[in-house]
């Protein structure tokens, strides 16, 4: 190939990646109905709060497992570490919430940062254990560190307003979930400009074929272990604004169960382009929160069916659902295809 | 000191008969099968309704604890499971984690949520002595009734025409259907056997546990892969002895360092997974 081709080539590529990271107009109408939603129902800011706590989590895992394609049943481990950590500063008497948060994050990053090389080796069921393993030895380790962590009683502590200004916690339940949107805010951009940097697309590659990407000079290990670091610090600053916000930390933030619902929130809404997981998350609780209050014994057994259905009819149809709906109701106009 | 080794053995068999049926499905079949506990769930429930409301003893029990889980295991992998053996190891985790999460409203709803206790008969309660080392007649019961499962399972495996035909599916279903091995059915017995297993393993466990709950197949699910971790995936042996680790450091852990607590069982399976992924005693390189 000639140099002026190749040139060419580069410029279409760079324009067609450009053009994709561009932000399209349902993006603003998105973050403002949030907002929108937040003032509107200031009775059920808490769960608000809630969703928003879990789509930032969902995000995380998202990073690694959309972006980078590393499965993990082991999120929790970030979300607790953040938790306790915030807490526990909170406990020492510092109290202002951004000092929390970033203490949070920093913790779960560092954790993140060692046990990465972990997830290097194996195939994913290696990870899937390796995850499961650390997450249950961070809790153990918690459990047993009651001197620290207040064990199964849990830590009792208090909040400064942010910045000084607006207080949050049990008072000020909008204020905590505008607080927590604002935390989800940036946290997204800086996500999604990752995701469509050549940082981004490079994990990419590794997702799609690890062998050919590292032919292609595209080494795997020290990007996973970055997009890891990175999502162990989102993970780490869910758990710190649930603690701060909710005031609450309990062991049960390391539990498995917690790993498994993140997961399935993100498979809800779909992984891979960032806005899944807060789209799950939001679905989760509000299917969780209507469920238990028909049922609240029993509402596992409805996520359970959901989950099973959504993997038998398969995680890629369910975006061609809208075609197949079409099709079901006026069969003779679409074209038939497999049922 | 005796004392405590007999009771991690018999912990480790207890295990053992829980985990092998995961060993068959997750290390040979390469199904990541997470709803295992809830088959280990039905076995127990199976034993404990029976004891307590229609008055079966205990060992007349555990055929049916063996026999009622095979038979749901076998439907559903006829129905659901089989469509997923291609599936990427993440599909797998969902669909079992969403069986789970039904298994356990379900055994709450029909049952209750207070664990059904299993009451042994008298000649396997008490401690016996021998050569002044005193055991539970239980804890003897399960080592010798997990010892014989063991051996019988590996005979099963590697000895007869079934045990190959299962290997040689496993290694290339493809070729193995065409040198005329109905690997579908093959499939199917072995998950089967996997569940019975599970049944017969939940069964006897009821008493050491403390009952049977319905959130033991959450409870006890973490165990069972820290031994197919420990163990590795493809074989009887490894699982057998990775379970007699496992139990023999959780009892020992437990009495002299109870602080450290369940820790050590942890710090062993990434230990493990670090030095190597393919378990301990996994033959072969790692794929």
């Amino acid at each position: 190939m000639s140099v002026p081709a190749a040139t060419a080539t580069m410029d279409r590529l760079a324009a067609h990646f450009h053009r994709r990271a561009r932000c399209r107009w349902p993006e603003p109408i998105f973050w403002l109905g949030v907002l929108a939603v937040i003032f509107a129902l200031p009775s059920r800011a808490a769960i608000i709060n809630e969703a928003l706590i879990a789509g930032l989590f969902a995000l995380s895992l998202d990073l690694i497992l959309g972006l980078a394609g590393i499965v993990s049943l082991g999120h929790a481990a970030f979300l607790g570490l953040g938790a306790y950590a915030a807490a526990i500063l909170a406990s020492q008497g510092f109290a202002d919430p951004l000092l929390g948060l970033a203490f949070g994050a920093g913790m779960a990053a560092l954790v993140g940062l060692v046990s990465a090389p972990l997830l290097l080796r194996g195939g994913d069921l290696t990870r899937l254990m390796v995850t499961l393993g650390v997450s249950l030895m961070l809790g153990e380790l918690a459990n047993r560190n009651g001197w620290l962590t207040g064990g199964a009683d849990g830590l009792n502590f208090s909040m400064a307003p942010v910045l000084g200004l607006v207080p949050i916690g049990f008072t000020g339940q909008r204020n905590a979930a505008l607080y927590s949107f604002a935390v989800l805010f940036i946290l997204f951009v800086i996500a999604r400009r990752l995701a469509h940097s050549p940082f981004g697309l490079a994990l990419a590659a590794i997702r799609e074929n690890r062998l050919r990407a590292s032919a292609l000079g595209v080494g795997a290990s020290r990007r996973i272990v970055a997009i890891y670091t990175v999502a162990a610090a989102y993970a780490g600053s869910a758990g710190a604004l649930l603690a701060q916000t909710t005031q609450i930390v309990s062991l049960d933030l390391f539990d498995f169960h917690r790993s498994a619902d993140v997961m399935l929130m993100l498979i809800i809404g779909g992984a891979g382009y960032l806005y899944g997981g807060l789209i799950g998350a939001a679905a989760f609780i509000v299917l969780r929160d209507v469920i238990s209050a028909a049922t609240p014994e029993y509402w596992e057994f409805w996520i359970g069916l959901a989950l099973v259905i959504l993997v038998l009819a398969g995680r890629e149809r369910i975006a061609a659902a809208p075609r197949r709906l079409i099709a079901l109701v006026a069969p003779r106009v679409a074209p038939r295809g497999a049922a | 000191m005796l004392t405590i080794l007999l009771d991690g053995v018999a912990y480790g068999m207890l295990l053992f008969v829980l985990a092998s049926g995961l060993s068959v499905t997750l290390g040979l079949m390469n199904f990541i099968n997470l709803a295992h506990g809830a088959f280990a769930m039905i076995g127990g429930y199976v034993t404990a309704l029976l004891m307590n409301r229609a008055g079966v003893p205990f060992l007349a029990t555990l055929p049916a604890a063996f026999l009622i889980p095979a038979a749901v295991g076998v439907v559903l992998e006829r129905t659901l499971y089989r469509r997923l053996y291609g599936a990427s190891p993440l599909d797998q985790v969902l669909f079992t984690i969403g069986l789970v999460l039904m298994a356990m409203p379900i055994a709450a709803y029909l049952i209750g949520d207070e664990p059904q206790q299993v009451h042994l008969p008298a000649w396997l309660s008490g401690r016996i002595e021998i050569h002044g080392v005193g055991i539970g007649v239980y804890r003897l019961f399960i080592i010798v009734v997990c010892g014989a499962i063991a051996a019988a399972l590996q005979m099963f495996l590697i000895k007869t025409r079934f045990g190959a035909q299962l290997r040689a599916a496993v290694d290339d279903a493809r070729v193995a259907q065409g040198l005329g091995i109905n690997v579908d059915r093959i499939f199917a017995i072995a998950f089967a056997v996997g569940s019975g297993l599970a049944g017969l393993g939940g069964a006897l466990a009821a008493d050491v546990v403390g009952g049977i709950d319905p959130s033991f197949p959450v409870k006890f699910l973490v165990t069972f892969l820290i031994v197919i971790t420990i163990g590795g995936s493809n074989g009887i042996i490894g699982a057998l002895i990775g379970s007699l680790l496992l139990g023999v450091l959780d009892v020992a852990g437990k009495y002299y360092a109870p602080s450290i607590g369940a820790f050590i069982i942890y710090g062993v399976m990434v230990v493990t997974l670090i030095v190597r992924p393919q378990g301990l005693f996994a033959r072969g390189d790692a794929r």
